[in-house]
């Protein structure tokens, strides 16, 4: 009833092009968006802005990178931890090495370093294909893994190997309450994940496309798979890397090479497929998914433990919710293999015909 | 030289135990396309079952009991199985339909009750080890049935991803049930280190008896393997499967059946790398990780090749062993300072690159034809 398009006219190319050709979804958009930056900071606890919202949102950027790796040039990575340490280990570097630049300068310069290692570590791609460039990739993860714990100009030779993030300043506004955090990065993620959105519409995404799709025949109509694979590495890991550094920097304050473990790849891994490859969108539902589940877990199952007599400790709680995530990962995987962004588009489908199906 | 023969042979000998895990890979990789991740998780779970089986230090008798029926259920089917011919199918309505249920049932009932006469006291080697093959062979059914059926003729990373998936809650499963500690593993394997060559060299060649032990089960394990592959009729399928899904389906040869039983195959490599590894560093959690020390074998060596897991096991062994103790001294040499050690950590996965950028397909894979 409220969802139909029936009655909007294209009548310009720009409009038929439009990112949501839809006036629902141009409102709805618009309205989370407004939602999240007006409303939210002051419903919201400080707890759930420091540990829901703003690793949701970091994570749901890194997913973006990840995804148009994956989803959008099938080129599978599992080494996007690597470059996410990357991004913040550069982005340090800039800011204690050279403090004149701006805050927001250096983590952006820390994607662009990231960028340019992943176009190093993308050069295997052009000869190898599937898991065998995935297990490749994984030697970047280790090799950087390696790298910042044991090689001490990176951590600016701190005993301990931890490193402690510079104060937030951003032209002259101090990031410091959780509120601030939480704007600095829902405005960071904004524009990339719509600079994202319209890379993967224009011309170079379709190029990822078409080498996804099949990259023999791709070349032959013209695609360089060269410039293509490069290029989604590079955006890639340009995307991750600023994630690495917001992460970092703002979520975590001071860190250890032990958070960009093979364990967060996995994690974006897992939030790209149950998301949805190939879709900006499903980035943030996956992120989401794969952020809160495990909290939520925690929190869950002692009660629900007690409910039936079992009284867990903090060992079996947590290789209990391990179980149950594996479980319920394998389960999303054979009930939608395409995703929360498959559901939400199929949801859509019936929208436009509610209440009205006939 | 004495001292680079050591560490080179230290090096093959660790080498043989990463092949050994490596197989198991292969092994699935070659009949179901599938890249399982969860062999590490595979051999933590062989290990702690065999382990507390054998020792008892955490798990209760209702442990000992569940355990009992499970095995005992598990070869009460596998039996009726080979009784009945495989592909035998009965009728609905048929009380022969039933029968499947019925036998597992009540040999689940016998083997617990069995299990509770006994109480929680440990069994001796030759009941452990059917036991936690036993086990595993109820993993491989349960991924055949619960896992792989409902994605058949999905991509290739849905499938792995969902294998990642399994190793989430294998980890989970098996420790919530067998406990999460460091167990010594005892089976009778001699510890001591040896000297070899002592005419030779001066001291001679210090070799850990226990890695030549492994080496010994890994040669039996991969020639058993060969036999069951080239000789029986089973492992015929099982290379008809690899071959070609649908042409072997065609012919007859029931796909899901061959799943169960390469799965099962692998939890028993499974069982073995944790019998081998787990003398060596304790039953603990640490060895899942060994899943990743696997892969850099499997892409040298090719994702489909045996003889491949088992040399590129022993190149990377080999390789990381020398390259550990000598890269301090060469950079040393090189750039004037010594780089700081712990290169293992990543050396396999950048030789493993560095090969790929030449043979895309391993040592021993099969060489890619595309077409469009």
């Amino acid at each position: 009833m409220f969802y139909r398009e029936a009655g909007q006219f294209k009548v310009t190319y720009s409009a038929d092009m439009a990112i949501f050709p839809i006036a629902q979804d141009r409102i709805a958009v618009l309205a989370i968006v407004a939602g999240a930056f007006l409303l939210m900071p002051f419903v919201a606890t400080e707890y759930f802005l420091n540990s829901i919202m703003v690793p949701t949102l970091i994570l749901a950027l890194a997913a973006i990178g990840l995804n148009i790796l994956v989803g959008y040039c099938g080129q599978v990575s599992l080494g996007s931890g690597a470059f996410m340490a990357i991004g913040a280990y550069a982005a340090y570097s800039f800011a204690i090495r050279v403090p004149e630049l701006p805050l927001l300068v250096s983590i952006l310069l820390g994607g662009v370093v990231s960028a340019m290692v992943g176009i190093a570590f993308g050069i295997p791609s052009l000869r190898i294909k599937g898991f065998y460039l995935a297990v490749a990739t994984l030697a970047a993860q280790f090799f950087f893994d390696w790298l910042f714990a044991r090689v001490g100009w990176f951590t600016n030779y701190t005993p301990s190997g931890s490193v402690n993030a510079p104060r937030l300043d951003v032209f002259g506004w101090t990031v410091n309450t959780p509120v601030e955090k939480y704007l600095f990065v829902l405005a960071v993620v904004c524009v990339l994940a719509l600079l994202a959105k319209n890379l993967v519409r224009g011309h170079v995404g379709r190029q990822w496309m078409a080498i996804r799709d099949m990259d023999i025949a791709a070349e032959i109509i013209g695609i360089r798979p060269m410039y293509a694979k490069l290029s989604a590495f590079a955006v890639s890991s340009f995307f991750v890397g600023v994630a690495g550094a917001l992460w970092a920097f703002v979520h975590l304050g001071s860190w250890e090479p032990l958070a960009f473990s093979i364990d967060r790849s996995f994690q974006l891994l897992f939030a790209v497929i149950i998301g949805g490859l190939g879709s900006i969108l499903g980035c943030f539902l996956g992120a989401a998914f794969m952020w809160i589940l495990p909290i939520f877990l925690d929190i869950a199952l002692p009660p629900l433990g007690e409910l039936v007599g079992w009284k867990m400790d903090k060992a079996t709680v947590s290789h209990f919710s391990f179980m149950i995530f594996g479980g319920l990962i394998v389960f999303f995987l054979i009930v939608e293999p395409h995703g929360l962004a498959r559901l939400w588009s199929l949801l859509k489908e019936k929208l436009r015909l509610w209440p009205f199906p006939y | 030289m004495g001292f680079f023969l050591e560490v080179l042979i230290g090096g093959l000998l660790t080498g043989v135990l990463y092949s050994l895990v490596a197989l198991g890979f292969v092994l699935i990789f070659k009949a179901s396309g599938v890249f399982n991740f969860a062999q590490g998780a595979m051999v933590l779970m062989a290990g702690l079952a065999l382990v507390q089986l054998i020792e008892p230090t955490y798990i209760g008798l209702w442990h000992f009991v569940g355990i009992g029926a499970l095995v005992a259920a598990v070869a009460g089917l596998l039996i009726l199985r080979v009784v009945r011919g495989g592909t035998l199918a009965a009728a609905k309505g048929d009380w022969r339909a039933k029968l499947p249920a019925l036998v597992g049932v009540g040999a689940g009932l016998v083997g617990g009750l069995l299990a509770l006469a006994g109480g929680a006291k440990g069994w001796p080697l030759w009941l452990a080890i059917p036991a936690a093959i036993a086990v595993m062979v109820a993993v491989a059914w349960v991924v055949e049935r619960w896992v792989l059926r409902p994605l058949v003729n999905q991509e290739g990373i849905i499938l792995f991803m969902a294998t990642l998936g399994i190793t989430f809650f294998i980890d989970g499963f098996s420790q919530t049930l067998f406990g999460s500690n460091v167990y010594p593993l005892n089976i009778g394997l001699s510890k001591d280190p040896v000297f070899l060559l002592e005419n030779v060299f001066e001291g001679g060649i210090l070799v850990n008896q226990l890695d030549i032990s492994g080496a010994i089960i890994a040669g039996v394990l991969v020639a058993g393997l060969a036999v069951f592959f080239q000789k029986t009729r089973i492992g015929r399928a099982l290379r008809a499967v690899a071959d070609d899904h649908a042409a072997a389906q065609s012919v007859g040869i029931p796909l899901n059946w061959i799943w169960f039983i390469v799965w099962s195959v692998a939890g028993i490599v499974a069982l073995v790398a944790a019998i081998v590894w787990g003398s060596k560093l304790g039953i603990q959690f640490s060895l899942t990780f060994l899943a990743l020390k696997a892969l850099p074998v499997l892409i040298l060596g090719g994702f489909t090749s045996v003889p491949g897991a088992i040399v590129g096991g022993l190149l990377i062994g080999a390789g990381e062993k020398v390259a550990e103790v000598y890269f301090p001294v060469v950079t040393k040499f090189a750039f004037g300072t010594a780089m700081p050690g712990g290169i293992e950590y990543w050396f396999a996965y950048v030789l493993a690159l560095v090969f790929l950028l030449f043979r895309p397909q391993g040592l021993f894979g099969e060489r890619i034809i595309e077409r469009v």
